[in-house]
C-alpha cells in the first residue's frame, strides 16, 4: 500500500461555538493524537486529556479525546476525534499544532466522504446522494470559478497565465530546442528578471486583505498592561454597536472574540490578556503566547500601553485612555485620548478605524482573494523566486513547472499543451 | 499460462519491417512468442526512410528506454554511428540527448542482422493483404492473409505499417500516390482497416532534397566534428565502431528567401492542395519564410548519409516545391552554388488512426489482438515508433501469456508519456518526443535509463542473458558506489581535499553534498582512493541523482497522488453521459480517450477536479453493479 496523507479539519459548525469536534483520519491519525495527548486512549471510549504543542510544550486545551481503529471507522481509516472549546483562537492553535506534525495536512473540501467511498464505508444509496451533493458542488464551483474568471481577478489571472507561459516557453526552448536553427542561446538573466517581476506582482495581491475578511471581518486587537481599559472598551464597542452583536465566547484569560460592525463593516475585536513582565502562573503564560499570536494576525491593533510600546504593526493606534480623570494627555497629539466611564472621544476612535478599514477592503471594482487562494499565489511567488535565484536551466524549468501548477489549480486551465503552443508560436524551430 | 491453443502457425504477426516493426517483433520474440515479420521486401527492413539520424533531445532518451528493454535500435544506431553528437552537453543530464549520424547501409545491415539471431522470429517477404477475424467472432484476431492468398494464422496482429494508408506525394504539381518514393501503399488493407470504422484524421510530413556531396565545395564551410567522448547509444557497447566524419553547417540568405517567396504559389502547402496538419517542430522551408520571413537566414545541417555513400541529408530544408525552385534554391547558398540535387523533396499527406482508439498496450478498444504502432498512431520519428513497437510487441505478448504489462508511467519512462499522451489526447500534428512533455523530467535522464527499466525488463523476460548479467554487474557496482558514498564527512574534510565547499556547511553523508555544483562524485572517490573502482558513466549518473535529489523529494507528494488516482479503474465501456453535470466537451473527450484509471482521467484536457469526483462516484458504482451481478 502506497502512502497515505492523514487529513484533519474541524467537522462541526463554523466556530464560536461551545465545543468543536476536530477530525483526524489516516495512518497517522494515533500518532497525532500521541503527539499531543502524550497517550492514546482505549478506542471508541472518550476520555478527558490536557493537549499540548508538540513544538514547544505549550498547553492548547483540555480536550475530549476519541479513537477509532480503521476496523470500525466511518472513513474505513484510522480516525481521531477531538472535542475541544470552541474558540476561534483554541481551533486555530490545534489546527496550527496538527498541521506541524509529520505526514497530516488540512483536508480538501469533501475528502472525509471521499475516503469514506474509496473505503467501501458508504452504501449504493448513500453514493447516489453523494453524487447528487458533488454535482451541486460542482455547479457551485463552476459558478464561482465564472464569477472569478469574468471579474478582475480573472484578468489579472489570465495575464499573469500569459507571462508565465512565455517565461516557460523560452526556458524549454533553451532546453528542448536549442539545437535548433532559430533558437539561440537565452540569457537567463532576462528569465530571472521576469520571474521577480511577476512574483512583484503577485506579491501586491497578497498584500491585500483576503475575501475572509468580507465575511468574517477585520480583525481588530486591543492591546496593552492589565488594568488599561482594554475590557471596558471593548464593551464600549459592543454596546454601540447596533447591527449584530453576538454572545463574546472563549474561556477566561484567554483571548475573547466579539464580532461587531460599524459602518456595514464587519469587525471582530479582539481582547487580549494583559502583557506584562512577571508572569507566574503557566495558564497566563499561555494567555499572552496567545496575544503575540493575535497581534500578529491583526489587520489593526488599538494600543493602550504606554506610547512606543506596542507590538511592531502598520495599523496600530495609539489610545490613552481614562481620559474622565482630569489628568492631563500624556500620548502625543495623533493618538486618540477616550474616557471608557463616560464615552468621549469614542466616536472619533470609531471614525478612525472604519477610515482604515475602508483603506484596507477592496474597492467595488477590485477583489479579494480566498485563503486557499493566498495560499497558491504564496507557494506561487516562492517558486518564481526561486526560479530567478538559480542558474540551472533544468531547475528553473522545474520552478516554473510548479508555478504552472500554482496557476492550474487556480484556474484549471494551463496544460502541457498550452507550454507548447507558447513556444512553436514563438520560435522558428525544425530543421 | 493461458495459451488457447497451438494451432496456429505463430502467436504473433507483425506487419511492416521498420522501426516499430522489428522492435514489435524482437522483443515479442524474445519474451519466447513465436513470432512473424511480415515485410514487403525483405531486404527493405529496418531502412531509414527519412533523415539518417538517431536520437536527439527527447528522442534519445527513447533510444536509451527501448535498449533498457534489451532493444536493437541502439545498438544498430552504434554498428552505424559516423557522428556522435550530445545536444544540451552544457545543462544537465536530465536535458542531454545523445544523437548519432548513420552510415544508412550499416544501420540496415545491423537491424537485420541482430533480427537473425532471435529465436523464433521468422521474417516472412510478402504484401499484407487482409487481417482474418475468428469465424466465431469478428472482433478477435486469426491472423493475415497475404496478397498470393496465403493465410498466416496467429493469435495476435500488431500493424506497424507507416504511412501506407491513403499516402500521397506532393513536389510542386505532381501528385504520387505511396508512402516512400518507389514503394507501394498495402491499399488492400488500408480499405479493411477504413471499413473497421476506426476513427482516423490526416497529417502531413515532409522531406529535403537528397544532394550528391561530390558537388558540394565542403572547404567553404564551418564544420561540425563527432564528440570527442567515448559514449554510446547502447549500454552493451563501451566504443565507436566505425570511422568518424564531420558534418557541415550551410544557411540561407536573403535570395534563397526571395526564390522561395516567388515560388510560394506553386507549393501544394500554400495552394491549398495539402489539408493535413503538420509538424510545427518540422516545418517546411516555406513554412519557415512565410512564418518568420524577417529572419536573414536559416540554418542548414548537411549530414552525409554514409561512409561510403555520397548522398547528402541538408537537415533544415524540407520542401514541396517544384523541382527547379529545390534546385535554385539549394544553389543560392554559400558552398552548394555547383550543388546537384539527387532526389528532390516532397510533402506526403497520409492517414492516421486517431490513438485513442487504442489502450495503454496500444491495443485497439474493442478487438481482441489487433495492435497499431508507430506512424499509424499519428507519430514522426524512428524513436517514436521504435518505442511503440517495443510497447505493442509487449502488450501482444503479455496478452497471450496472461501477464501484467509492466509498470511503466509517466513517473518512470518517456515511452509511457508517450503512450499516455496519445491515447488520452490523440494528436494534432504528427507527434514528435520533447522533454518538455514529461512532468518529471528531472528524473527520467538518458543515462539512467537501464537503472530505471532494465529491472523491469527483466522481470517481463524481455532480456537476453547478455543484457542481464551486464546488467547485474553494474547494479552492484551501483550498490558499492551508494554504499561508499553513504559515509559521513564534514565540509572541513571537503575542504582540505580541495573540494570547495562553504566551511560552516555542516557534516552530511557524501551523497548529500552532491546537491551543491561544486562537488562531484570523481572529487569524493579521489579522496577516498577509489576513483579507479567505478565507471565514468556510473559516477555520472549517481552525480545526478545527488544533485536534484532535493527537488526529485517535492515531487514525490504529486507522484503519490497519482498513484493512488491510479487504482481506481475505469471501465472501458463506461457512459460518461450518464453523468450529470459534466459538459459535452468534457463528455466527448472522456468518450475518445477512454481512461482506463481516475488518474488516466485527470489527465484530459480540461477535466476539472470536480468532475473527476463525479466520474469516481459513478465509476465506484458500475463496479458495485458488476460485482453483484456476477
Amino acid at each position: 500500500m502506497d502512502p497515505i496523507d492523514t487529513i484533519f479539519a474541524l467537522s462541526s459548525g463554523a466556530p464560536p461555538s461551545a465545543i468543536a469536534i476536530i477530525r483526524i483520519s489516516g495512518p497517522a491519525a494515533f500518532g497525532a493524537v500521541t503527539a499531543l495527548a502524550g497517550r492514546l486512549p482505549a478506542p471508541r471510549r472518550p476520555s478527558l486529556t490536557r493537549l499540548f504543542d508538540p513544538a514547544n510544550g505549550g498547553l492548547l486545551d483540555e480536550a475530549l479525546l476519541l479513537i477509532f481503529p480503521s476496523k470500525g471507522s466511518v472513513t474505513g481509516e484510522d480516525l481521531a476525534e477531538l472535542h475541544v472549546h470552541g474558540g476561534k483562537a483554541v481551533i486555530h492553535a490545534i489546527q496550527r499544532a496538527l498541521a506541524a506534525v509529520p505526514s497530516l495536512r488540512p483536508a480538501q473540501p469533501g475528502e472525509f466522504t471521499r475516503r469514506a467511498f474509496v473505503n467501501g464505508r458508504i452504501d449504493l444509496n448513500e453514493a447516489e446522494g453523494l453524487s447528487d451533493l458533488l454535482s451541486a458542488e460542482t455547479e457551485h464551483q463552476r459558478r464561482a470559478a465564472a464569477n472569478m474568471m469574468g471579474g478582475v481577478f480573472g484578468r489579472t489571472i489570465e495575464a499573469w497565465r500569459l507571462e508565465l507561459l512565455r517565461i516557460s516557453a523560452l526556458t524549454e526552448a533553451e532546453l528542448d530546442l536549442s539545437d535548433e536553427d532559430d533558437v539561440g542561446e537565452q540569457n537567463n538573466r532576462s528569465i530571472a528578471e521576469a520571474c521577480l517581476l511577476l512574483a512583484s506582482e503577485i506579491d501586491v495581491v497578497l498584500q491585500l486583505p483576503a475575501a475572509e475578511k468580507l465575511r468574517d471581518g477585520l480583525r481588530v486587537v486591543l492591546g496593552g498592561p492589565p488594568n488599561s481599559g482594554k475590557s471596558t472598551l471593548l464593551n464600549m464597542f459592543a454596546s454601540r454597536d447596533a447591527a449584530i452583536v453576538s454572545d463574546i465566547a472563549g474561556t477566561t484569560r484567554d483571548v475573547i472574540d466579539a464580532p461587531i460592525s460599524f459602518a456595514g463593516i464587519p469587525f471582530i475585536f479582539t481582547d487580549t490578556a494583559g502583557i506584562h513582565e512577571q508572569i507566574s502562573d503557566s495558564i497566563e503564560k499561555i494567555g499572552i503566547a496567545r496575544a503575540h499570536e493575535a497581534f500578529a494576525n491583526a489587520d489593526i491593533i488599538i494600543w493602550l500601553g504606554p506610547e512606543g510600546a506596542g507590538p511592531d504593526h502598520r495599523q496600530l493606534v495609539e489610545v490613552e485612555t481614562k481620559a474622565d480623570l482630569g489628568s492631563v494627555p500624556i500620548k502625543t497629539d495623533g493618538s486618540f485620548h477616550i474616557s471608557g466611564a463616560t464615552g468621549l472621544g469614542v466616536p472619533a476612535l470609531i471614525d478612525d478605524i472604519v477610515g482604515r478599514a475602508k483603506n484596507m477592503l477592496p474597492k467595488a471594482d477590485g477583489y479579494a482573494v480566498n485563503i486557499r487562494q493566498r495560499d497558491l499565489l504564496r507557494q506561487i511567488s516562492i517558486f518564481l523566486n526561486e526560479a530567478s535565484s538559480n542558474d540551472d536551466w533544468l531547475i528553473i524549468a522545474e520552478c516554473l513547472r510548479q508555478t504552472r501548477l500554482g496557476l492550474d489549480a487556480l484556474t484549471g486551465r494551463t496544460h502541457t499543451e498550452d507550454l507548447l503552443d507558447t513556444l512553436f508560436g514563438t520560435f522558428c524551430v525544425g530543421k | 499460462m493461458n495459451r488457447r491453443s497451438n494451432t496456429e502457425d505463430f502467436d504473433i504477426i507483425v506487419v511492416g519491417g521498420g522501426h516499430a516493426g522489428c522492435e514489435a517483433a524482437a522483443v515479442a520474440a524474445r519474451m519466447g512468442m513465436r513470432t512473424a515479420l511480415v515485410s514487403f521486401q525483405k531486404n527493405t527492413i529496418g531502412a531509414m526512410s527519412c533523415n539518417p539520424a538517431i536520437g536527439g533531445l527527447g528522442k534519445g532518451h527513447l533510444v536509451r528506454e527501448v535498449d533498457a528493454f534489451d532493444g536493437i535500435i541502439a545498438r544498430a544506431a552504434d554498428d552505424a554511428a559516423i557522428h556522435y553528437r550530445m545536444l544540451n552537453a552544457s545543462k544537465g543530464a536530465a536535458v542531454q540527448g545523445p544523437r548519432i549520424q548513420a552510415d544508412r547501409r550499416l544501420f540496415q545491415a545491423s537491424v537485420q542482422r541482430q533480427l537473425a539471431q532471435i529465436e523464433y522470429l521468422t521474417i516472412i517477404e510478402g504484401e499484407a493483404a487482409a487481417l482474418m477475424f475468428d469465424d466465431s467472432d469478428d472482433q478477435r484476431i486469426a491472423g493475415l492473409r497475404l496478397a498470393d492468398d496465403s493465410e498466416v494464422r496467429s493469435k495476435a496482429v500488431i500493424l506497424a505499417t507507416g504511412t501506407f494508408l491513403g499516402g500521397k506525394l506532393f513536389r510542386g504539381e505532381e501528385r504520387l500516390s505511396g508512402g516512400r518514393i518507389g514503394e507501394n501503399s498495402a491499399l488492400m488493407l488500408a480499405d479493411q482497416i477504413r471499413a473497421a470504422g476506426l476513427p482516423m484524421g490526416r497529417l502531413k510530413t515532409g522531406t529535403p532534397p537528397r544532394l550528391d556531396g561530390r558537388t558540394i565545395d565542403w572547404a567553404a564551410l564551418p564544420q561540425q566534428p563527432s564528440d570527442d567522448d567515448t559514449w554510446t547509444m547502447s549500454a552493451m557497447n563501451s566504443r565507436r565502431a566505425v570511422p568518424q566524419i564531420f558534418c557541415a553547417m550551410a544557411r540561407t540568405n536573403q535570395r534563397t528567401h526571395d526564390l522561395i517567396r516567388d515560388g510560394m504559389d506553386r507549393s501544394p502547402l500554400f495552394g491549398g492542395a495539402i489539408q493535413g496538419q503538420g509538424p510545427r517542430y518540422c516545418p517546411s522551408i516555406e513554412d519557415k519564410i512565410f512564418r518568420f520571413g524577417d529572419r536573414d537566414g536559416h540554418q542548414v545541417f548537411l549530414e552525409p548519409e554514409g561512409l561510403d555513400s555520397h548522398y547528402v541529408y541538408p537537415n533544415g530544408i524540407s520542401t514541396s516545391l517544384p523541382t527547379d525552385i529545390q534546385i535554385a534554391m539549394v544553389r543560392s547558398m554559400a558552398g552548394l552554388e555547383h550543388c546537384d540535387i539527387i532526389v528532390p523533396g516532397y510533402a506526403v499527406e497520409y492517414d492516421y488512426i486517431d490513438p485513442r482508439a487504442l489502450n495503454r498496450s496500444l491495443a485497439v478498444i474493442g478487438f481482441e489482438g489487433l495492435y497499431c504502432a508507430g506512424q499509424i498512431n499519428g507519430t514522426t520519428g524512428y524513436e517514436e515508433a521504435a518505442a511503440q513497437g517495443l510497447v505493442a510487441g509487449m502488450g501482444a505478448a503479455c496478452q497471450i501469456l496472461g501477464r501484467h504489462m509492466p509498470a511503466l508511467d509517466r513517473s518512470n519512462s518517456y515511452i509511457a508519456v508517450m503512450v499516455d499522451d496519445l491515447i488520452l489526447q490523440g494528436v494534432t500534428e504528427p507527434y514528435r518526443m520533447l522533454t518538455a512533455r514529461a512532468e518529471y523530467r528531472l528524473r527520467l535522464r538518458a543515462d539512467n535509463a537501464g537503472t530505471r527499466l532494465t529491472p523491469l525488463a527483466i522481470e517481463m523476460d524481455a532480456v537476453g542473458s547478455m543484457r542481464q548479467s551486464a546488467f547485474q554487474v553494474r547494479s552492484a557496482q551501483r550498490e558499492a558506489l551508494l554504499s561508499a558514498l553513504s559515509q559521513s564527512v564534514s565540509a572541513d574534510e571537503l575542504l582540505s581535499a580541495g573540494i570547495g565547499v562553504k566551511r560552516d556547511a555542516g557534516r552530511m553523508p557524501l551523497i548529500d553534498w552532491l546537491r551543491f555544483p561544486a562537488v562531484s562524485v570523481d572529487a569524493f572517490l579521489t579522496m577516498l582512493g577509489k576513483s579507479e573502482d567505478y565507471p565514468i558513466d556510473l559516477q555520472l549518473e549517481v552525480e545526478q541523482d545527488g544533485r536534484y535529489a532535493p527537488y526529485l523529494l517535492r515531487q514525490e507528494t504529486e507522484i503519490r497522488d497519482i498513484a493512488l488516482n491510479d487504482r481506481i479503474h475505469i471501465p472501458s465501456d463506461f457512459d460518461y453521459r450518464s453523468i450529470a453535470g459534466l459538459s459535452l466537451e468534457m463528455v466527448e473527450r472522456l468518450g475518445l480517450a477512454r481512461p482506463e484509471t481516475l488518474a488516466a482521467a485527470s489527465r484530459v484536457r480540461g477535466v476539472t477536479p470536480a468532475a473527476l469526483a463525479a466520474i469516481l462516484v459513478h465509476a465506484k458504482r458500475a463496479d458495485a453493479r458488476r460485482a453483484m451481478t456476477k
